[in-house]
């Protein structure tokens, strides 16, 4: 069995466990305090936050300012627009290939 | 009614959207494995068993630096730690059979979570849950096989095109509607700037798991007053 495939049933297993605890544990007749619930609803902002910053500044574990700072300002610049999710990601990816070819 | 159905049919188009978002990044994870020596099927299985983005490009990076499979699999269970939290946020809004419970488990990742909790009724935030999950996972699967069968060194092209940049857009995008309240504002800077602080120090996936310690701005050991489910 190569080592990818080991991972996959390792990953993949661990994974599910980790997404099927809230539905199969507190989905049933178990409630979760009203003040656990708050939070938990909370938590995705800060989490989703963090995802984009690692996406845009990460690089080999390194703090990186590059083009995709510049996609990533342009989607800012698209959402307040309010112009649609599709459009935002690729005014993003057009913004950073434009940066690319004139500075890269 | 009709109110009813303009909700559903804009959940379905957020839910498109999202899983067309991804779809640059399916390729790209394709042709990640390919590089890195990993079967075509191998590739799928990532991609239909575990089904987490930024797990699976973790993992597999690792792998291809001639990493251990413990380390492997630690930095994509890390990094999928917060589909515990997603679960636990949600599980009130996907009650129903245990079969229900098992089969829409696997579709616990961010962007099902995301299209959920933009809605306020149960039933709407459920059917944005199927539909997001549902979208992603059917185009997330078809682009890693073709990404894998058909790209191969695109490292350039990813590049050339942009295609990288569009990750961080598209979680922009997911909580930009949340940043209107000052509350989600001030959590979400909160995780951003230690995710910031973190990068250098840490393994990768440790600065998002440490951006849920933002939540404690709200003081949650004290009596909430407020809802923030909204």
């Amino acid at each position: 069995m190569s080592s990818a495939t080991t991972v996959i049933i390792f990953l993949a297993t661990g994974t599910y466990c980790l997404k099927a605890l809230g539905p199969l544990y507190f989905g049933s007749s178990r409630q979760l305090p009203i003040r656990f619930q708050n939070i938990a609803l909370l938590l995705p902002t800060p989490l989703i936050a963090a995802l984009v910053v690692t996406s845009a500044f990460s690089a080999s574990n390194a703090l990186v300012i590059d083009a995709r700072l510049v996609g990533l300002l342009a989607a800012a610049v698209a959402l307040w627009k309010k112009l649609p999710f599709f459009i935002v990601v690729i005014v993003a990816a057009v913004a950073t290939a434009l940066w690319r070819l004139a500075f890269g | 009614m009709e109110r009813n159905d303009s909700i559903r049919r804009s959940i379905r188009a957020k839910a498109l959207s999202i899983g067309l978002a991804i779809s640059p990044f399916g390729l790209a994870f394709g042709a990640l494995c390919a590089d890195a020596g990993i079967s075509m099927w191998e590739a799928f299985g990532f991609s239909a068993l575990v089904f987490g983005g930024s797990s699976q490009f973790a993992a597999v990076t690792v792998l291809a630096d001639d990493g251990t499979v413990v380390a492997a699999v630690t930095a994509g269970l890390l990094l999928n730690l917060r589909s515990l939290a997603f679960g636990v946020s949600m599980a009130s809004s996907l009650r129903g059979s245990l079969i229900w419970r098992i089969f829409i488990s696997q579709l616990m990742i961010d962007e099902s979570t995301a299209v959920a909790s933009e809605q306020i009724d149960t039933k709407d935030r459920r059917y944005g849950f199927l539909c997001g999950g549902l979208s992603v996972f059917v185009l997330w699967n078809i682009t890693t096989l073709i990404g894998v069968s058909v790209l191969s060194e695109t490292e350039s092209l990813i590049k050339d095109l942009g295609i990288d940049a569009t990750i961080p857009a598209a979680f922009l995008g997911l909580i930009w509607g949340k940043l209107e309240d000052s509350t989600h504002r001030i959590i979400g800077g909160i995780g951003a700037l230690l995710a910031l602080i973190l990068i250098p120090i840490t393994p990768a996936g440790i600065p998002v798991i440490a951006a849920a310690g933002a939540v404690l701005w709200v003081r949650p050991w004290k009596k909430m007053k407020e809802d923030f489910s909204e």
